[in-house]
Formats: C-alpha cells, sequence, structure tokens
C-alpha cells in the first residue's frame, strides 16, 4: 500500500488507532530531536551527513554509508537473481547518463574484487567474469548532434579505458548498423523507416526497440552472455504509466523485472531498486563523470509522462517507488528469471535437457507469442488482437503486433505496409514472418529426442 | 470543443456515416467528422451494444440510476430511458439521489434532479446523509476541515446509495462513471499502490455476490462526448458545478495528465482501460473476505464497517480516526456514485496516502 507509515494495522476496530496515533507521535518526535541533535549519518552514526537519500529528513547518510546503501542494493540485486556468475560475459549498456554511469561504476568494482579474489586465491577455481560497454550512436537520427557525438564519445573512451585494469573492451556503435547485411545505404533506410511513422512517440518507441536490437546484435556477435541495463526506479516508473496509457498493460509486467530472457543474450536490470536521484547525488559525490549525449529529451506521450511523474515526485519523493512496487506486484513472465545452463562443465547431455527446459520454470509448454516490433507477450484470449484488424486488412499475410504497436508504429494502409515490412531490420522480420516465433521452434525441441530421422515415420 | 464545429466553412465536410448531412462536429473519440442526428445515433447504438454484449440488464428488472444532477447522471437517466423504450428492455428505471447536505452546491443539483424527475417521467428517491448518519457534510467539514472531506463523503455516499437502493427495492444501481473516471482510476489505483482495487476497478459490473450490484454503462464513453456533445447539442438541463470541497483531491493530478493525454492521442482514454483489464494480477489478490459490521449490519472485511467507524470518530471529536493508517481494506470497493462531472472525490479512502 502506498502507506508512509512503519506500522499497520489490519483489524478494524477503533480503539487501535487512537493508541496507535499517540505511541507514533511519540516516537517519531524522540527520533527526529536525537537525530537532529547529534546530526549524525543516520547508518553509522558517527560521521557527518552530506546528503540525502530520497526517504527526507529520516535518510541522511555520510558519503560512505550513502555509497554502500546503493552499491549493496545493487550487488543485492545481481546475486539474488544469479544476473552474473563467474563464466559470464557482460555487455553494459552506456548511454553516458547518471545510471549508466553508476552502473558502469558497480560492475566494474564488482569485477575489480572479483579480480583482486581470483589473484589471491591459490586455486583459481573461480575465473572472473568479463566485461564489455557498449554505446549506440543514434547521432543519425539528429541532424545537428555531429559535432556533438565525437566529443562524447571521446568521453566514453577515456572513462572505460579509466576502468582499467581489468580492461574492458568498449564497443560504439551506429544504430543504423542493426541493418548490416543489406546493400543500400543503412543510414537512408533508417531515414526511411523513421519517416514512414506519422506518429511521434511511435518513432520514439521504435528507437528504443532498435536500439535493443543493436545491443543484443553486439552481445550475440561477441560472444557476451549478458546484457545489462542501468534501468532505475525513475525510469521504470515512467515505463509503467507509459505502457499503460499505451495499452500495454498486459505485457508490463515482463518489461520491469530484474530479468528479462525474451531475448536472446537475456538482458538484466540492477539498479531497478535505485532511485534517480540518489544515482544523481552518487554521480556527484564520486565526481563520476557524465557524458552529455544529443538525444534529445522525449516529447508526445513519453515526454507528458515524464513531466506527469516529475509533478508527482515533487508532491511526494517517494512516489516513483510506490508506483514501481505496486507494478512489481504484477504476475511475471516465465521467461522473467535467467535460463537455468550455461556451465561448460555440465555435460552436453544436461545442458540439451536444460536448454528445452530453460526457460519454462516448471515444464509447462511456453506458448508464448511475441509482438513482431516490440517483443512484448501477445495476451492469448484476444488472439484477433494479434492480427492487424484494426483496420480491415486484404492482405494474406498476418503480422504478429501488440495493439500498441499497430495503432503507432504498423501503417494503417495496408498497401503501404507491403512497402514498410522490408524496411524493418531483420531481427523483427523474422518475427513478423512467424506469428508464433517461439512456439514451433521450441515445440519442435521438445520432441527432437522422439522424431525419427527422415524417411521414417515421423510424429 | 473543437473550434470549427458550428462555423460555416465553404466547401464544408460532409458527416462520414450519413454522407448526406453537413459535418457538425467532430467525435472526440474518434475524430471522425460527423453530423448530429448521426452522433446521436453512434452514442446512443454504443451504449446499447455494451449494455448488450456485458449482460448489464435482464429484462423486468428495477433499476435505480444514481442521479446527482451533474451532466453523467442526467445524459445517463435520459438515454437509459431512450433505450429502454426503444429496444424495449422491459425494465422499471428509477432515480436515486443523495443529499450530503452541502449548501449551495448540492441543494441546487438536487433542483436538477427534480426537473429531472418530471422531465424524464422517473420515479425520485432522495436519501440524506442528514436522516443516515446524522451529519451534514458542511458539519463535517466544519470539524475535520477540508483535507479529508472527500473520504468521509466518499464512504458516506455509497452506503447511501445502497441504503436507497434497498429503500425502493430495486435489483441493481446503474451510475455514469465514464471512461475518463475509469481511467482516472486505474491511474489512481497504480500511483497509491492499490493493487486489489486496481484489478477491481475496470469491471463493469461490481457487487454481484452482494445486496445490490452496480454497473457502469458509459464505461466505454468519453466524458468530452457526454457533456460538450450530447448534452449541450440535446440541450438537456444538467447541473455543471464543481463541488465546493474539492479542490485538493489527489485525483486532480490523475485528471490533469489524462486531459493532456487526450489532447495528443484521444484513444489513450481507452487503451489506459484496457490496460486495467489486461494486467496480470493473480487472483488471489482480488478480494478480501466479507463478512457484516457489527455495529449496522452492512458488508464490512472487517469488524466495523468504515463508515461506522468514520462516524464514531465524528461524535467523538476524533476526527482522524479510521484516516491514514488502515493498511486492511474496508468493506468492499468503495466507488464513487457519479456526482457532476467536477467532483473530485477520493477513490480510496483507505490507507494513508493522504498525505497532503
Amino acid at each position: 500500500m502506498a502507506c508512509n507509515s512503519s506500522t499497520c494495522n489490519s483489524s478494524g476496530c477503533y480503539k487501535e488507532y487512537e493508541e496507535e496515533e499517540q505511541h507514533k507521535s511519540k516516537t517519531r518526535a524522540e527520533v527526529k530531536g536525537s537525530n537532529i541533535r547529534q546530526n549524525l549519518c543516520v547508518k553509522c552514526k558517527s560521521s557527518e551527513p552530506v546528503c540525502c537519500g530520497i526517504g527526507g529528513e529520516d535518510s541522511r547518510f555520510c558519503k560512505d554509508c550513502f555509497k554502500n546503501n546503493l552499491y549493496g542494493k545493487f550487488k543485492q540485486a545481481v546475486t539474488y537473481n544469479a544476473m552474473i556468475t563467474p563464466p559470464d560475459k557482460v555487455l553494459v549498456a552506456f548511454s553516458g547518463g547518471p545510471s549508466s554511469r553508476v552502473l558502469l561504476q558497480f560492475v566494474h568494482e564488482m569485477q575489480y574484487r572479483a579480480q583482486k579474489n581470483y589473484d589471491a586465491s591459490k586455486d583459481k577455481s573461480l575465473p572472473v567474469f568479463g566485461v564489455g560497454v557498449a554505446f549506440i550512436d543514434e547521432s543519425s537520427t539528429n541532424s545537428f548532434a555531429s559535432q556533438q557525438i565525437e566529443k562524447a564519445i571521446e568521453d566514453i573512451r577515456s572513462i572505460v579505458s579509466n576502468l582499467a585494469p581489468p580492461s574492458k573492451e568498449l564497443f560504439v556503435v551506429p544504430i543504423e548498423s542493426i541493418f548490416s547485411s543489406d546493400g543500400i545505404d543503412c543510414k537512408e533506410r533508417l531515414k526511411k523507416l523513421l519517416d514512414a511513422l506519422g506518429d511521434v512517440t511511435g518513432k520514439e518507441d521504435l528507437l528504443i526497440h532498435l536500439r535493443m536490437l543493436s545491443l543484443q546484435k553486439i552481445a550475440s556477435e561477441n560472444g557476451y552472455t549478458r546484457v545489462v541495463l542501468g534501468s532505475c526506479t525513475s525510469r521504470i516508473a515512467c515505463h509503467v504509466i507509459s505502457a499503460t496509457v499505451k495499452g500495454q498493460g498486459y505485457s508490463l509486467s515482463a518489461d520491469i523485472q530484474f530479468v528479462d530472457s525474451r531475448w536472446e543474450i537475456p538482458v538484466v536490470l540492477p539498479l531497478r531498486d535505485c532511485p534517480a536521484q540518489e544515482l544523481n547525488t552518487l554521480c556527484s559525490l564520486d565526481g563520476l563523470k557524465i557524458v552529455e549525449t544529443p538525444n534529445g529529451p522525449f516529447s508526445g506521450i513519453n515526454g507528458l509522462v515524464s513531466s506527469f511523474v516529475k509533478v508527482l515526485q515533487e508532491e511526494n519523493l517517494s512516489r516513483e517507488c510506490t508506483i514501481v512496487r505496486t507494478a512489481g506486484k504484477l504476475t511475471p513472465f516465465h521467461f522473467n528469471r535467467i535460463p537455468e545452463i550455461q556451465d561448460s562443465n555440465v555435460p552436453s547431455a544436461t545442458r540439451r535437457h536444460h536448454r528445452r527446459h530453460g526457460l519454462k520454470s516448471n515444464g509447462s509448454l511456453s506458448s508464448e507469442s511475441f509482438c513482431a516490433i516490440c517483443n512484448s507477450p501477445l495476451k492469448k484470449s484476444n488472439s484477433s488482437s494479434s492480427l492487424t484488424n484494426e483496420s480491415p486488412q486484404p492482405s494474406n499475410r498476418f503480422v504478429a503486433a501488440c495493439s500498441s504497436c499497430q495503432f503507432q508504429i504498423l501503417p494503417k494502409d495496408p498497401s503501404l505496409m507491403e512497402q514498410f515490412l522490408p524496411l524493418l531490420p531483420h531481427p523483427m522480420i523474422t518475427r513478423a514472418k512467424h506469428g508464433d516465433r517461439g512456439n514451433v521452434s521450441s515445440l519442435r525441441e521438445q520432441i527432437q529426442d522422439f522424431l525419427l530421422s527422415d524417411g521414417d515415420d515421423e510424429i | 470543443m473543437e473550434a470549427d464545429t458550428k462555423s460555416k466553412k465553404p466547401g464544408a465536410r460532409l458527416c462520414c456515416a450519413c454522407n448526406q448531412r453537413r459535418a457538425a462536429l467532430k467525435r472526440p473519440k474518434t475524430l471522425e467528422q460527423i453530423c448530429r442526428e448521426c452522433f446521436y445515433a453512434v452514442f446512443e447504438e454504443e451504449i446499447h451494444q455494451v449494455i448488450l454484449e456485458n449482460k448489464l440488464f435482464k429484462h423486468g428488472e428495477r433499476i435505480a440510476i444514481g442521479a446527482s444532477g451533474g451532466k453523467d447522471s442526467t445524459v445517463l437517466a435520459y438515454v437509459l430511458s431512450e433505450l429502454n423504450r426503444r429496444h424495449n428492455y422491459g425494465l422499471d428505471l428509477f432515480l436515486l439521489s443523495v443529499d450530503e447536505g452541502i449548501t449551495g452546491y448540492r441543494d441546487d443539483s438536487l433542483e436538477t434532479v427534480k426537473r429531472n424527475e418530471l422531465q424524464y417521467g422517473l420515479p425520485l428517491k432522495i436519501v440524506s446523509y442528514k436522516d443516515l448518519y446524522g451529519w451534514t457534510m458542511d458539519e463535517i467539514v466544519k470539524m475535520i476541515g477540508l483535507k479529508n472531506n472527500c473520504t468521509f463523503c466518499g464512504v458516506f455516499r455509497r452506503q447511501a446509495l445502497d441504503r436507497g437502493a434497498a429503500l425502493l427495492k430495486v435489483d441493481k444501481v446503474a451510475t455514469g462513471h465514464n471512461a475518463d473516471d475509469i481511467a482516472e482510476t486505474v491511474l489512481l489505483n497504480i500511483l497509491r499502490g492499490d493493487i486489489a482495487r486496481l484489478s477491481r476497478c475496470t469491471s463493469i459490473i461490481t457487487g454481484e455476490d452482494g445486496p445490490i450490484p452496480r454497473c457502469k454503462p458509459f464505461k466505454y464513453t468519453y466524458e468530452k462526448e457526454i457533456f460538450s456533445t450530447y448534452a449541450y447539442f440535446k440541450k438537456l438541463d444538467y447541473f455543471s458545478t464543481e463541488c465546493i470541497y474539492s479542490p485538493n483531491a489527489y485525483r486532480g493530478f490523475a485528471r490533469e495528465f489524462i486531459k493532456d493525454l487526450e489532447r495528443i492521442r484521444p484513444r489513450a482514454i481507452l487503451d489506459i482501460i484496457k490496460s486495467g483489464e489486461d494486467f496480470r494480477i493473480a487472483t488471489s489478490t482480488k478480494m478480501p473476505e466479507q463478512g457484516t459490521c457489527e455495529r449496522c449490519g452492512y458488508i464490512s472485511s472487517q469488524k466495523w464497517c468504515k463508515a461506522c467507524v468514520l462516524l464514531e470518530g465524528l461524535n467523538r471529536g476524533l476526527p482522524k480516526l479510521g484516516i491514514g493508517r488502515n493498511q486492511g481494506l474496508n468493506s468492499d470497493a468503495k466507488k464513487d456514485v457519479k456526482e457532476d462531472g467536477r467532483t473530485k472525490s477520493i477513490e480510496s479512502k483507505q490507507c494513508g496516502s493522504l498525505e497532503f
């Protein structure tokens, strides 16, 4: 509940309210009084506080405790969700902003400590996980960005090179390279694709989907096993509201968990419980450099939601946390956990077995179908809504897409659709062609062992 | 409304539905150009379809329409009696009004309802807070101030409606909650962490397992369509002032946002409702256990129903009683009766986010 009081009362009897009220006001006065008198960090009670967490008066920390508190949240998220294990190679998505800067710093620190342990250990049994950094350069979508982007990239290079040892590979990839394999100029194709969209919000969202595809591409081509995003509480709160507003209530719970394995390379969000305000504070406390990139602020629906959440946050500092906590009570999907495989010491038969069942928690068939554009799970009961039937479609091909993408990204006119689809990057086209993407291949894997070779009777 | 509703344009557009008459307005829901007659027709037909598809009424039922005199309930009364006649629903319709005792507001709007009684030929029953609880809202506000008054009003009104419905011996209560209201409620419940309410608030019928179920025929109807088009064009008699005690309601945030949203993308209101219906919420979180209040016998999930708790507070001079720290759910969903469109009552009076 949104109740800010630390005690809760389940009975309806009025007597309890009264006594509690008196008791609570007494203790609150005491605590407040003592803290103010001593002016000490609320955690270690020895140093002077330099900053506030979002709890306001009640969470004044000294620099070390503040940092440890934040790092602690990160570490707990990583451990509890098995996000990073020794043989992993993790790709940190870096945008230059404060959240990704803190993310990079924390991942580095974790790697650094692991390295020291490794160096100090005798048997060298636990290898250190690898870390790479990816920056997706979206300057081609933004006409006045070219000079600023050069400087930004330089800054990013120096940040990453300073975070060694252990050294980290940096990938600076223009977003249009998602179209790599085709002949026509990639920038042109991207421009054509974006121009085909009439809706501002649709454009912004499509770019976000392309960005994820870029990260996936870099990760899979370079042997990375995890993509790490710096999405913080504030970003996720905005996503909760904007997904609601776009009619994506069904798939919302898939996007806001710690782990998202519907992608080829699982995506993890270790900063999910860290508010942007605290991350900003940490950057200024620790002198962590933030790189300004010329991607403009959001407009359209995303911008509206952003300002709305800001207004709410001003009215009550814990509103973002409440929003994320509420959304956290929605039921996640089976792919919102780390698939249980990957150890190379495991025999291949076991691995195959795990691969078949890895994405499911209880052995039931995973039969989600996904939107071609945004990869969100489609609600089955309105199976007709996964077809483009909002406008009558004479075309024989159906494109599995969620209602939001159908409205704001896909063209309404079926004849335009014929021209539009080939503009999409390859992974989306593949998803569009095979409506139930996961279904056919995972089904086949399930029965792989029982299929006889060609020429014999097959199931 | 759009500026070009009534202006004469050279080469004026034709109605997109009949292609004969000149388009008089742009439909807020779809932005289509449409003439008045076709607009009335499609407006009424959509509501008729909602009633059919969701099986809101059965032939021969007695239905009380929660009537405040505001635009939503006035239009609801008008449309329901029209459709009842036109499509032979066979319903016995009544107007049920609640008098909270707010001078300069409720007494005026009640006059409107009394006029509606004559205009539509629907029998009217008025229940008042004074009779039921011994307190008017004016007296309550004098005692508790302007912070949590919407809580009291909402809780009391809910029970008042049920008691009035029982007196009228009706089978169902229909309220004028429109799409904007429900969208606001979905957002509010997200903002305030009320996952249980979130799972129920988009239902078009609620309280089916209780004494008197309620339904919202206007669930998919835009407030703008009710207000500046239907009521305006048909010159229906309604009352349109904001409740004088409401300016601080938290619902105002959500309302502002939705108004801005509607400007950019009108269908977003229905999308919010769709999201609300689609949220994956475990059924175990849905219903609190339902018992009865020890003091008054009304349905309650606690020992005392919320109204009794609040009343106790008032009578003992403890204005904060029942406000602010109740974690448990109280009675079942306390949905507001739709008063006039401007009442910004707090949907959930339980739990302490009344921190303004």
